[in-house]
């Protein structure tokens, strides 16, 4: 099997990937982690707002939308 | 006394355990960041007096903005905490629980949104989490009260865990891993239709389209409700009813100095809006003209808020208001704004930096008329002497319109000029909730309350004021002293730099203030440029001392220069578009 880990922003829709590592300063990294998005967990995309809008993602059993910025820094493998 | 604090995640319901405990009622919605500040209420527990204390969610013990920074500044000085916990999201909620216990202060576990874990299959052993954490835990569903009498019963129980040390956050999850494998299971569910609307609602071929459809339906419903509400209540109760008693206090007090302060400038002669007695107008305006509307909006919001929908606006807007210096969470000022500027204001506490603050409060208090300023513009505009059916609804939308793009061309040059960071939206989007009627009743009648308790008293004493400057004469005085600014700049009679000073008082007294004047005295489009202006030039005193709380001196007098340069901007242009002198 070839699997290769890209970033949570390439993820197509409707595809679940599994969390590989966060990037980024300790601040922003402590609050992707408190709400879950965190190594191993499994993300999913729900929806993409155009005009390089945010993303929102299922993550954790809960929703959450982030900028594009912050899906760049999170690193996922594909389910 | 004793303090009990109340401290979980934001949007757990840490405010409706809040009311359950105390019988004080506060402001809960279903979406994260409804209290921004601390609340304190009191309740007796086995006969000693203690103090509860709501803090403002937080996931974690370092805060990242103002919001979080109160919590933190509450919990200081706990004796006991209450750690509100979401049982559906159990995993996540539980690293401020393990924060919390590592602070060595007593702790007991409401595992609140009990019946929802039902619904979503999930299924968490409350009392193998209590053995784990060595601290009481009780499941609850304060919407409807469960559990609340055992919490109660269980908050002497509280106590810490020594065996919880400090650790690094790396620790806490591990700690985290173990526990949720021991308590809890989760069942797989297909996608049910909460899921569903969830989905159409937040992606943006769908969503755009509902958004503009619910935005545009709660505004129309507001305007029908208020209407009705004016037409065959209001309206009647004051023309039937009150109307004889006034006249009749009238003639009981005869002419003179009283019965122009009370009740009409012209013995004998009663009209509600235009008398300016503070008997006649000055309960008149607020209650009849101002009211329903209020009932109306804040009604309508209400529901909004409890289903959970404002965070999906929020995500759906986020790529416009990233370009005003500002997230998508920048829109919930603005809906409160809508109703009042003040708890506008406070909303913007949930945004992270300075940059975003200062932009979201300069842009509301210039571009948002609140409720009783719009239902006195609408008041306005209905009652011109019309040539045809839809004008009203012309005028009226100029105003908007205007202050619409005032309030994008206006963020989008601050966004360029005023420093800071922006970083990007980092927002929790709840599970839809079908509103709980009673709660939003209740919720609506508590804004109602707080409108009558800040308006009545303001009401009065502005009608009093404006007689006695009138009477001294200051008001022509005025009038005369700025009628070359006035006429010369922007096309508008002399009288209406009366009516931007009242307006610092309260808004809907200053456009009330305008249908006091002569028919005739403003066009139609002059009119539309006074209610813009007076929108944008000065918030009302109550507002203007939110902001100077909110931002500081320095920064206040800056978003003071911004105001006064916006309302002379949009003025002299919309003179020269309008007027076309």
């Amino acid at each position: 099997m070839n699997r290769q880990n890209i970033y949570l922003i390439d993820l197509p829709a409707n595809k679940t990937a599994k969390i590989i590592s966060v990037s980024g300063g300790y601040g922003l990294q402590r609050k992707l982690q408190t709400l879950g998005i965190r190594e191993g967990q499994v993300v999913k995309i729900l929806s993409r707002q155009p005009f390089r809008g945010p993303l929102t993602i299922k993550v954790c059993g809960s929703q959450i939308t982030l900028g594009r910025g912050i899906a760049r820094r999170i690193l996922v493998e594909e389910l | 006394m004793k303090k009990i604090v109340l401290m979980g995640n934001p949007n757990v319901g840490k405010s409706v355990v809040f009311s359950r405990l105390t019988g004080v009622n506060v402001i809960a919605s279903n979406y994260p960041g409804t209290t921004v500040d601390f609340s304190k209420g009191k309740m007796r527990i086995e006969g000693k007096r203690v103090e509860i204390i709501d803090a403002p969610g937080t996931y974690s013990l370092e805060p990242t903005n103002k919001a979080e920074e109160v919590a933190l500044k509450v919990l200081d000085e706990a004796d006991v905490v209450i750690n509100v916990v979401n049982a559906t999201n159990l995993e996540r909620n539980l690293y401020l629980t393990l924060e919390l216990l590592e602070k060595d202060k007593p702790v007991i576990i409401a595992l609140n949104l009990w019946d929802e874990t039902h619904h979503l299959g999930i299924h968490v052993d409350e009392k193998e989490l209590e053995k784990i954490l060595g601290i009481p835990v009780v499941p609850t569903v304060a919407l409807t009260g469960e559990g609340i009498k055992t919490l109660v019963t269980l908050i002497k129980e509280a106590k810490s865990n020594p065996n919880i040390k400090p650790t690094s956050e790396e620790g806490r999850w591990i700690e985290i891993g173990s526990i949720i494998k021991k308590v809890e299971q989760v069942e797989h569910r297909h996608h049910s239709i909460r899921d569903r609307i969830s989905d159409l609602t937040i992606r943006p071929l769908t969503g755009l389209p509902i958004a503009l459809g619910i935005i545009f339906l709660a505004f129309w419903f507001v305007r029908l409700i208020g209407e009705s509400l004016i037409n065959y209540i209001m309206q009647p109760l004051f023309d039937i009813l009150y109307l004889p008693f006034v006249t009749r206090i009238g003639e009981f007090l005869g002419p003179g100095l009283l019965y122009e302060f009370l009740i009409s400038q012209t013995y004998g002669e009663i009209n509600f809006v235009e008398s300016l007695g503070m008997i006649t107008t000055g309960l008149y305006v607020p209650l009849a003209m101002v009211l329903p509307y209020i009932v109306a909006f804040y009604f309508m919001l209400s529901l909004l808020e409890d289903t959970g929908y404002l965070p999906r606006l929020a995500t759906l807007v986020d790529s416009i208001f990233h370009k005003l210096g500002m997230h998508g969470h920048g829109i919930v000022p603005v809906f409160l704004g809508l109703g009042c500027n003040v708890p506008g204001m406070l909303a913007t506490r949930a945004l992270e930096t300075k940059k975003q603050r200062f932009i979201a409060a300069v842009l509301l208090s210039i571009a948002v008329p609140c409720m009783a300023q719009t239902a006195m513009i609408f008041a306005i505009f209905s009652k011109l002497g019309t040539d045809f059916k839809y004008a009203p609804f012309v005028y009226i939308s100029l105003v908007f319109i205007t202050l619409i793009i005032l309030y994008f061309v206006a963020g989008f040059i601050l966004n360029r000029f005023v420093k800071g960071d922006n970083p990007e939206i980092f927002l929790e989007i709840p599970s839809y909730q079908v509103p709980h009627l009673k709660t939003t009743f209740k919720k609506t009648w508590m804004r109602i309350r707080w409108f009558l308790k800040d308006a009545l008293p303001w009401m009065f004493f502005g009608v009093l004021l404006i007689n006695l400057l009138y009477l001294i004469g200051v008001i022509d005085f005025i009038a005369i002293l700025f009628k070359p600014i006035m006429e010369g700049v922007f096309g508008i009679p002399g009288e209406t730099s009366v009516v931007l000073l009242t307006g610092f008082l309260r808004k809907d007294l200053a456009v009330g203030a305008l249908l006091s004047f002569p028919i005739g005295t403003f066009s139609a489009m002059q009119l539309v440029i006074v209610a813009t202006m007076l929108t944008i030039f000065f918030p009302c005193v109550a507002t203007f001392a939110v902001i100077t709380k909110e931002l500081g001196l320095k920064d206040m007098v800056k978003a003071v220069l911004i105001m006064i340069s916006a309302a002379t901007i949009v003025g002299v242009s919309l003179r020269f578009i309008l007027l076309g002198v």
